[in-house]
């Protein structure tokens, strides 16, 4: 009965990804065979500076994404959880931005950021600040691609962590209240540690996701202006694929390889210590 | 002063509620309204954006139909998320059933190769995929996405049903095998009907997650008429230079109105879904 998701694994996941790592260690391109290189691709990349720009770039994208994302995240889990009504209702609306598929979402967040007709800038002129050029300068492109990530992001962080709010006894905080602990004290004595495992995989999961982001970066601003927002997802498709040379394109997206691999095994712990398989 | 302050607090409460529900929901909000203006009034800075005054128009759907081929990206998107759909439950449910319920020798292994697949994104994989649909002759038609998609659909849902079978107790199945079902009678009698719920998350996930791809459509497919629709929409309705705001709008809306639809319908099982991937254990 696992035959069949036997072969999916195997042949549309672990040989492909043993294929990449053999690509990698070619100069194959599109259509010309190649040979092998050994470790050549890796070396050539981290002397190249539209590569360690990407890793620069990846890295900022990840913690400031990250770093929001779970502040705001739980920010609105609690706001949610202590509503006296219409939890439900509100969850479900919430939800919205991560349901939407990203590509179309990203879309609207193009034409908000025009250069001509941005509504946020009509906002921003309006309430009397200066127009902000998002897309023209490497600071606002970053800002403004972490802004969708992070917009498509806290409703998943918010709904995940409530989830795990929702299952801390509520008897916790009623004697840590009435031993005088105040809001602070319950959040750090309480709410903080018992989350902690379920914040845990939110949070690997959400590395791994991040780091392999596409559709922003490839839709708003193709990795530019002066590849100051380019990710190892978008630069890998447009040398290796776009650009032709498949066995670099190959290299560039094994970079995201040790995350996961971090990730998965720090998450697998989580639930182990909860569970067996 | 204690009622005052729990007043204020409540305020405070809605106020933050309120700027977090404006930044979510604008976005929505100028898709529609873009949508709905003539051009006129969406490239004259002299008026306020923010609600539309020159009167409704629909020629921007009209566009959409009538001079590009968004419905047969609609249909070629249908028909990838179905088959998909269709291959995911099919491969599985099996398989998170076999897991949970029988010992056999690399069960472990299995769960765990399939918990790392489900965090292994399209961007490691698009790549080398890439290369096994041109040795297939798969490149440039819809079959690159049917046979590739399972490659995100199944371990994530593979993974789901497991916690969801796990939580069915397997009292229930002996005493039926006990009092003489077999196997399939059980399966199909007692099993499916107490899973139902996971399965109709799982079903929800693929068909939404399948409809939602982008990236392997972008590297599998040049071809207008094999595009879905989040490729098309993207990359057809921009000509030369110029972006067409109003009917990207509406093409966007429409692409995603079938995913918000089925999510308000079913909005219970999304969440649980959500959750269960992150807070099951």
């Amino acid at each position: 009965m696992i035959l069949p998701s036997l072969i999916i694994l195997n042949l549309l996941i672990i040989y492909p990804l043993i294929q990449a790592f053999y690509l990698s260690l070619t100069n194959q391109r599109i259509g010309v065979p190649g040979a092998f290189v050994g470790f050549k691709n890796y070396v050539e990349l981290l002397k190249q500076d539209i590569f360690l720009k990407t890793l620069m770039n990846s890295g900022l994208y990840v913690s400031v994404s990250l770093a929001l994302k779970t502040i705001f995240g739980l920010l609105l889990a609690l706001i949610l959880n202590s509503l006296p009504r219409g939890r439900a209702l509100f969850r479900a609306i919430v939800l919205l931005p991560w349901v939407v598929p990203a590509s179309m979402s990203v879309l609207v967040w193009q034409w908000m950021f025009d250069p001509t007709f941005s509504v946020l800038n009509w906002i921003l002129v309006h309430v009397g600040l200066n127009r902000i050029n998002w897309l023209g300068n490497p600071f606002w492109a970053k800002v403004s691609v972490i802004t969708i990530n992070v917009w498509r992001g806290i409703p998943f962080f918010a709904i995940a962590l409530g989830a795990g709010l929702v299952a801390i006894p509520k008897e916790l905080y009623e004697s840590a209240s009435i031993d005088g602990a105040g809001i602070w004290v319950r959040f750090s004595r309480i709410t903080l540690p018992l989350l902690r495992p379920v914040l845990g995989i939110v949070v690997l999961y959400s590395l791994v996701m991040t780091l392999a982001d596409f559709e922003i970066v490839y839709i708003l601003t193709r990795g530019g202006p002066m590849q100051s927002t380019h990710l190892l997802g978008t630069l890998s498709y447009q040398i290796g694929l776009a650009g032709t040379k498949i066995s670099l394109g190959a290299a560039i997206s094994l970079f995201l390889f040790p995350i996961l691999l971090f990730s998965a095994l720090f998450a697998l712990r989580i639930i182990l210590r909860y569970e067996e398989l | 002063m204690y009622g005052l302050k729990r007043v204020a607090n409540k305020i405070g409460l809605y106020l933050v509620l309120s700027l977090f529900l404006v930044f979510l929901l604008f976005p929505f909000y100028w898709m529609a309204v873009t949508s709905l203006k003539i051009d006129k009034e969406l490239y004259d800075l002299s008026t306020n954006p923010l609600f539309i005054k020159q009167g409704l128009t629909l020629q921007h759907y009209v566009y959409l139909f009538k001079k590009t081929s968004f419905l047969t990206w609609f249909k070629n998107t249908f028909i990838i998320a179905f088959l998909v759909t269709i291959i995911t439950l099919t491969v599985s449910a099996p398989a998170a059933y076999s897991v949970t319920r029988f010992k056999f020798r690399g069960r472990t292994t299995f769960a765990i190769a399939v918990f790392i697949s489900y965090l292994i994104p399209p961007t490691l994989l698009f790549i080398p995929l890439y290369k096994v649909l041109k040795l297939l002759r798969l490149i440039d038609t819809i079959w690159s996405m049917v046979v590739t998609y399972p490659t995100f659909t199944m371990p994530f849902c593979t993974w789901l049903l497991m916690g969801y079978f796990k939580t069915i107790p397997r009292e229930l199945e002996e005493s039926a095998l006990v009092d003489g079902a077999n196997r399939l009678q059980v399966l199909l009698r007692i099993v499916c009907p107490v899973a139902l719920p996971g399965l109709t998350t799982v079903t929800l996930f693929s068909f939404t997650l399948s409809w939602m791809q982008f990236l392997y459509p972008v590297a599998f497919i040049s071809a207008s008429t094999q595009k879905p629709l989040s490729v098309g929409v993207v990359s057809e309705l921009v000509r030369g230079d110029v972006f067409y705001w109003g009917s990207l709008m509406a093409g966007a809306l429409l692409a995603s109105l079938p995913v918000i639809l089925v999510y308000m319908i079913f909005t219970r099982y999304f969440i649980s879904g959500l959750t269960a991937g992150a807070t099951k254990y």
